[in-house]
């Protein structure tokens, strides 16, 4: 079965400086897949190149080597695009039409019946809750307003695969929970998605799998957990403490307080005998948690590391 | 075949609800009223001063509605990015400049016969009455229109690879250029060899030549333009702007968009 | 990989063919527009007025573009043999009313439109016309006297408007002292081929437009040649009178022993003696066609 993405090598270099002679290399021999049915995120920091992989994937660039599929046909077949839906980044359309007109313009392009389009967009606006805004000019839009509407033009034909550019940017939490619920539920309908973010606990929650990109270079691939390895850094305790006494000074000085708590970390090993330290001096357990490394602290070891590439100057203008 | 009407019809509602197209059109108008007024002070030659200055009004106009979106049909479009969202549709890119193309070609249409009906209602108003002569008028507008035709394929050709403030220079230079482009033929300094003339000879038919679509002489004195000429500029335009597009397809085609 | 590489080398086979229709069609075009505007070239120079409304604060630009069309209109029709110069007189009549102040037109107008077929238009008329208006909006300016003293004399023959208005311009700051001298000899001499000469002298000196500095040369030539046809009358005479009958040819007038070699024109064409006995121009020569300052058949 073949994936629903796949790429092999898949490079871009930009010619850059004076008279063009250096070259900056934004992409360098991507090879991944996404299955079909999954939610594959796409990480890393700003110019780490999933811009530029994703608009290597709809055609808005082309590589400089290698090759690229969308369910089986070559990125350069238009007619692949009828089924997939493409949400670009920062989505500006044009001022002076209005929601409902601009998705009645994007779903014609899929042979839909005049009835079933209007039908289909009324459902999108209202899915994106824009339905009280469907006759309302582009140009009135707030920018989280205008993400909705690319988000919603995106899936107004029900395609089988979702493609998705930093989907999160400009909304504000309840937005974000928002955009996170459609995710959710166009992966139950069975639907393939990618989506690009820097916003680490979006990735944690929503994907199965995860790519971290920094430099150019595709860093891993795998599920959230399974990048950072399971091996646990220990176990932290969060308590209350109360009163005083010479024990309580004791326990205070290993912890650190945190806002009206008290936290402390200690090995696996030592765990029982400090939850009998913490018995002696009084201390209230509120929570007792394994210490393991997030994707955060992967990230930024990452990003940490090739600083000097990761903050190399932009060229694809973003 | 489809898809490119639904670019067009896109396109076309976009920019008939631009209002700094209504201002043109109105300011227009306001010239063609003014070419009354100022007919009726040099008396014997209030048609032809009206026609003309009508006509220069509707020449004009067009010129800067065509040249400037023209090139912000692409142009804006790379820029703002809305381009990105439609070229994940099945859809070609030419198929899209084409659907570029047509839209503003059909708003040009529009803008044009309004300001030439405002035209003759201003020749009604003075002569009182419209003979059959005066359809040679409706002739001049037509040119006019495959003039803009031609400058907005080339707006749309330059926007495809420099940005929009070149692009609209050089399509305007082209313009002004266009127009003198019989003058190179028949240049001959003393100082030019056989060879530099030829080279001129052949770069004056290359190049676009708009002065093919000027009559202005003839409407405004009311005298006939031949069918044969009519055909003739209709086939140049059109082969012109095949030729435009092709290259502005050609070039479109293989961009990395921002 | 970029797309569409098979669709580049095709557009390569297809842009010649495709400019090759654009000239054939220019071609055809061309002969339309030219049928079109035979009667009327520049059809809207018809109103100047109309131009000086039209053209607002651009006046003086589209007098100069006017100007430059009428030199090469000029220039045009000469090249081409062609001796219809209809729109000599309306681009020349728009120029001067965009921009009164316009000299050179004046200058070449007076040259161009007063002088016979098929140096110009033979349009002496016109020519009074325009260097009027001239002399209205450039009083100080003695070369517009000049200019128009000359086509008085040269063409229309009146000798005193002639001397009268090369006197007003002698009058003028920094005319030149043979302004008072010609007004003196036009009006004392009249007609008089001297007098022509050292005219058309002085413009040939003067002027720094290269199309009436030719115009000089040529009427210079002519005059000489008049002046060798006059004499080689002369001597034709003392034939008739020595032989009878007229001469037939030059070499005839040779042998007779009265004249001395073969004479020869300014151009080097020799002179022959014409059917009814007279010397003439050859036919060869390319003063042939044009007429001289006296309006006689060479």
């Amino acid at each position: 079965m073949t994936a629903a993405i796949e790429t092999h090598n898949l490079t871009k270099e930009y010619p850059h400086g004076f008279l063009h002679l250096k070259r900056k290399t934004s992409l360098e021999n991507l090879t991944m897949q996404v299955e079909d049915g999954e939610v594959f995120g796409f990480l890393g920091p700003n110019g780490a190149g999933k811009s530029t992989t994703i608009k290597l994937l709809m055609g808005i660039i082309f590589p400089t080597a290698g090759s690229a599929q969308i369910l089986g046909k070559p990125v350069s077949d238009v007619s692949m695009h009828r089924d997939i839906g493409y949400l670009p980044e920062q989505p500006y359309f044009y001022d002076y039409l209005t929601a409902a007109e601009v998705l009645d313009y994007f779903a014609r392009f899929h042979g839909f019946s005049a009835a079933e389009r209007r039908e289909r967009v009324q459902k999108m606006l209202h899915k994106v809750g824009l339905e009280t805004a469907g006759k309302i000019q582009l140009r009135k839009f707030s920018k989280g307003m205008l993400q909705r509407v690319g988000l919603a033009q995106a899936i107004v034909h029900d395609p089988k695969l979702v493609i998705l550019d930093e989907p999160m940017s400009g909304l504000d939490p309840v937005g974000r929970r928002e955009v996170r619920d459609i995710i959710l539920e166009l992966k139950n309908a069975g639907k393939t998605i990618l989506f690009s973010t820097h916003i680490l606990s979006d990735a944690e929650t929503l994907c199965d799998r995860v790519g971290v990109i920094a430099g150019g270079q595709l860093r891993g691939v795998g599920a959230p957990g399974s990048i950072v390895g399971v091996k646990s850094l220990g176990m932290e305790i969060i308590f209350e403490l109360t009163g005083g006494g010479a024990q309580i000074e004791k326990v205070r000085a290993k912890a650190t307080k945190s806002g009206a708590n008290y936290r402390m970390s200690i090995n696996e090993a030592d765990l029982y005998a400090a939850l009998e330290e913490l018995r002696g001096a009084g201390a209230k357990v509120i929570s007792l948690t394994q210490i393991k490394p997030t994707l955060e602290d992967f990230f930024m070891e990452l990003v940490g590391k090739d600083r000097a590439q990761a903050a190399a100057v932009e060229v694809s203008g973003q | 075949m489809n898809r490119i009407l639904i670019v067009a019809r896109n396109t076309f509602r976009e920019a008939v609800r631009d209002r700094v197209l209504y201002n043109l059109v109105f300011f227009a108008l306001l010239m063609i009223a003014s070419a009354v007024i100022v007919g009726q002070i040099s008396m014997d030659i209030e048609a032809i001063v009206m026609v003309s200055l009508g006509l220069s009004a509707i020449s004009l106009i067009g010129l800067l509605i065509a040249v400037f979106t023209g090139v912000g049909l692409v142009s804006k479009e790379i820029d703002k990015r809305t381009l990105h969202a439609v070229l994940a549709k099945p859809l070609r890119r030419w198929e899209f400049l084409v659907g570029k193309f047509t839209g503003l070609v059909l708003t040009l249409t529009v803008n044009t016969a309004a300001m030439a009906a405002g035209l003759f209602l201003a020749m009604w108003f003075v002569k009182h009455s419209l003979v059959r002569g005066d359809t040679v008028v409706l002739v001049a507008v037509y040119f006019m229109l495959l003039k803009l035709t031609l400058v907005v394929a080339l707006a749309m050709m330059f926007s495809c690879f420099t940005s929009p403030l070149l692009a609209i220079l050089f399509t305007g230079g082209l313009y002004v250029a266009g127009l003198f482009v019989a003058q190179l033929r028949s240049l001959q300094l003393t100082s030019m060899s056989a060879h530099t003339q030829k080279f001129f000879s052949i770069l004056s038919y290359l190049l676009p030549n708009f002065e093919n679509y000027d009559v202005m002489g003839a409407a405004a004195h009311g005298r006939g333009i031949s069918g044969s000429l009519v055909l003739l500029n209709t086939l140049y335009t059109a082969l012109y702007c095949a030729i435009v597009l092709s290259v502005a397809t050609v070039i479109f085609s293989r961009k990395d968009l921002k | 990989m970029t797309p569409g590489k098979s669709t580049a080398w095709l557009l390569l086979l297809i842009l010649p063919a495709g400019f090759v229709g654009v000239w054939r069609l220019q071609r055809k075009v061309n002969v339309e527009r030219d049928a079109m505007y035979q009667e009327q070239d520049e059809v809207l120079v018809r109103s100047p007025k109309l131009m000086k409304l039209v053209t607002l604060e651009y006046a003086t630009l589209a007098a100069d573009i006017y100007w430059t069309r009428a030199v090469q209109y000029y220039g045009n029709k000469h090249l081409g043999e062609e001796t219809n110069l209809e729109s000599l007189w309306p681009l020349l009549d728009a120029a001067t009313t965009l921009d009164e102040n316009l000299l050179p037109a004046y200058r070449f107008g007076a040259t161009f439109l007063s002088q016979p077929e098929p140096r110009g238009a033979g349009r002496p008329d016109l020519a009074v016309q325009l260097l009027e208006r001239g002399l209205n909006a450039n009083p100080s300016y003695w070369r517009l006297n000049q200019d128009l003293g000359n086509v008085y004399y040269l063409e229309l023959k009146d000798y005193a408007k002639a001397g009268r208005t090369y006197l007003e311009g002698s009058k003028k700051p920094g005319a030149a002292p043979w302004m008072k001298v010609m007004a003196a000899r036009f009006m004392e001499k009249g007609d008089s081929r001297e007098t022509a000469t050292m005219l058309w002298t002085e413009l040939l000196d003067s002027s720094t437009d290269e199309s009436i500095k030719e115009t000089a040369r040529i009427n210079l030539e002519l005059l000489r040649a008049d002046e060798d046809v006059d004499q080689i009358n002369v001597l034709a005479q003392r034939f008739i009178a020595k032989m009878g009958r007229p001469p037939t040819s030059i070499s005839e007038m040779a042998q007779a022993g009265l004249i001395g070699g073969e004479p020869v024109d300014p151009t080097g064409h020799p002179y022959v003696i014409g059917l009814d006995g007279k010397a003439r121009v050859s036919s060869k020569s390319p003063l042939f066609k044009e007429k001289s300052v006296y309006r006689r058949p060479l």
